[in-house]
């Protein structure tokens, strides 16, 4: 096979239009065309599969004939580079977001979002998180003054749409979302062992979840979230995200 | 290569998926060893990675890439291969194989084995492929032959091609006899036939899996390389004739989706134990 030939072959995968490429046979009478489908189709359909399993709860909201089809308009425009799939679909959630149909559903994207935190969490890193005893044993100025290492399978997500809520919802069989309170929420997601922790933080614990996740020290991150909530617990903030597996170390000025 | 290159043992293994994890970890009773895909362990940590390593401690293991490319027109990257190389130096498998296919182009990864063409010029490409991912990771892997539903324009048989590649390369042969039967089926040859004219000495590692029967728009059968349920008659049939020309050889049960209990996986072993 020359370059143009797999060229011809891969243009053909993706446009069930293309003509089969020339040099390909099948036996005496059998369907040319057929055959060369058995491939498209699985090229197609596996990706499809590997979104269905990653955005379960996306589908369960948009059923599963809708989630189909927002899939593969979503392979046709988004494929993977390299073989291993863990690194593909990250960006269906912005897919999700300018996808038309499914503007009836604006909180789609977010949760789109939590199940790629989820799934990205799920495979990152090994770390061993610090708990509220290592920051405890720390100088209380000094940890003021200290950035803290985020561990590598932590996500956060803050939205106008009760994410965590939908999310959580839909981990038993039957969701019921009757005493859904449609109000913003900020989730966090954390693998402190090997089991993934799903969350829905308080706006003042969520702002300073965000200020450390982007760098901030402990005291700029403390007057962020004052700022959205100046009624904080700061201590019992801290110690959530603590708890939660946020932190592996205290980075010391 | 190394002389030192470890085989698999001369048992009936099965493929390890997640939902039998706590099964496989449990024992007592277990299959001869697990096969693993490697492109699904590529991720640096979590959970799936701790379960594997608790299972490897008491377990063998085959490494089976799906990924690579090898019959692409390009060599497969030096990050693929860098990874693959990390992935063997964490779990030290017994075996580590990859397919006689193509499935990358133009920066693009397409989720399936495509046909190569058997041809001369085909052949010095994927001898060049086999040879660069032997001296990345540092070990003889094995090749395993294709099950196709049409052709690339083949030159030379297939067989033969996988003979070449085998002397050229100093590689082994994966053998799945599902895919000598699917192939078979749909390019109308005879199985035993193409059996024959492979190089067998060099079988590290057989595979057997299901396939499903579909009947196309003219009325005619093709036979689709499913392994998502047991395996059929014509393969151990092929299995049994195989294993009279070479004695016992470490044999897989592959079986990928529509997932078995695995009692009845186990059991799918036994058949092939007896």
């Amino acid at each position: 096979m020359q370059h143009t030939e797999f060229a011809a072959f891969a243009a053909a995968l993706h446009d069930p239009g293309a003509p089969i490429p020339e040099g390909l046979t099948a036996p005496q009478g059998a369907p040319l065309g057929e055959r060369f489908a058995v491939y498209r189709n699985n090229v197609h359909a596996s990706l499809v599969d590997v979104l269905a399993d990653r955005f379960p709860v996306v589908q369960a909201l948009v059923g599963a004939a809708f989630f189909r089809a927002m899939t593969r308009a979503f392979v046709r425009t988004e494929r993977p580079r390299d073989a291993s799939l863990f690194r593909y679909g990250g960006s269906f959630p912005a897919f999700v977001a300018g996808f038309e149909p499914a503007g009836e559903l604006p909180y789609l994207p977010d949760v789109a979002q939590v199940e790629n935190a989820w799934h990205e969490s799920w495979g990152a890193a090994e770390a061993e998180p610090i708990g509220l005893r290592e920051l405890a044993a720390a100088p209380p100025e000094q940890l003021l003054r200290s950035r803290l290492g985020i561990h590598p399978a932590a996500r956060l997500l803050r939205s106008p749409w009760p994410v965590g809520s939908l999310w959580s919802a839909h981990q038993q069989a039957d969701p019921d979302l009757s005493s859904l309170a449609w109000q913003a929420e900020s989730v966090l997601v954390t693998r402190p062992q090997a089991e993934i922790h799903v969350q829905a933080l308080a706006a003042g614990a969520a702002s300073l979840a965000a200020a450390l996740l982007a760098g901030a020290t402990l005291e700029q991150a403390y007057d962020a979230a004052f700022a959205e909530d100046p009624a904080l617990d700061p201590g019992q903030a801290l110690r959530v995200l603590a708890e939660a597996g946020l932190f592996t170390e205290i980075i010391v000025p | 290569m190394s002389p030192h290159t470890p085989t698999l043992p001369r048992g009936v293994g099965v493929s390890l998926k997640a939902l039998h994890y706590r099964d496989a970890l449990a024992g007592p009773r277990g299959p001869a060893f697990f096969e693993i895909h490697a492109e699904n362990f590529l991720h640096p940590g979590g959970p799936a990675h701790r379960w594997l390593e608790a299972i490897r401690r008491d377990h063998r293991l085959s490494i089976h890439g799906v990924g690579l490319s090898l019959g692409g027109n390009a060599p497969p990257a030096r990050e693929a291969l860098a990874e693959r190389a990390v992935l063997l130096r964490r779990y030290e498998p017994d075996v580590f194989s990859e397919h006689l296919a193509w499935s990358s182009f133009g920066g693009e990864y397409f989720n399936d084995l495509l046909p190569i063409a058997c041809t001369p010029e085909s052949l010095a490409r994927v001898v060049a492929h086999v040879g660069a991912v032997q001296d990345a990771l540092g070990r003889r892997i094995l090749i395993e032959n294709p099950a196709t539903y049409l052709r690339a324009g083949d030159t030379i048989p297939e067989p033969e091609f996988i003979a070449s590649l085998v002397r050229a390369s100093d590689c082994g042969l994966l053998l799945d006899l599902n895919n000598v039967v699917v192939s078979a089926i749909n390019h109308r040859f005879d199985p035993l036939r193409y059996l024959e004219a492979l190089p067998l000495d060099a079988v590290g590692e057989v595979h057997l899996a299901g396939h499903a029967m579909r009947e196309d728009s003219t009325g005619q059968t093709i036979c689709i390389d499913s392994h998502d349920g047991p395996v059929q008659a014509p393969t151990w049939a092929l299995y049994r004739a195989l294993l009279e020309r070479t004695g016992p050889l470490p044999t897989l049960i592959e079986w990928d989706s529509n997932l078995p209990d695995y009692a009845t996986l186990l059991a799918e072993a036994d058949r092939a134990a007896h």
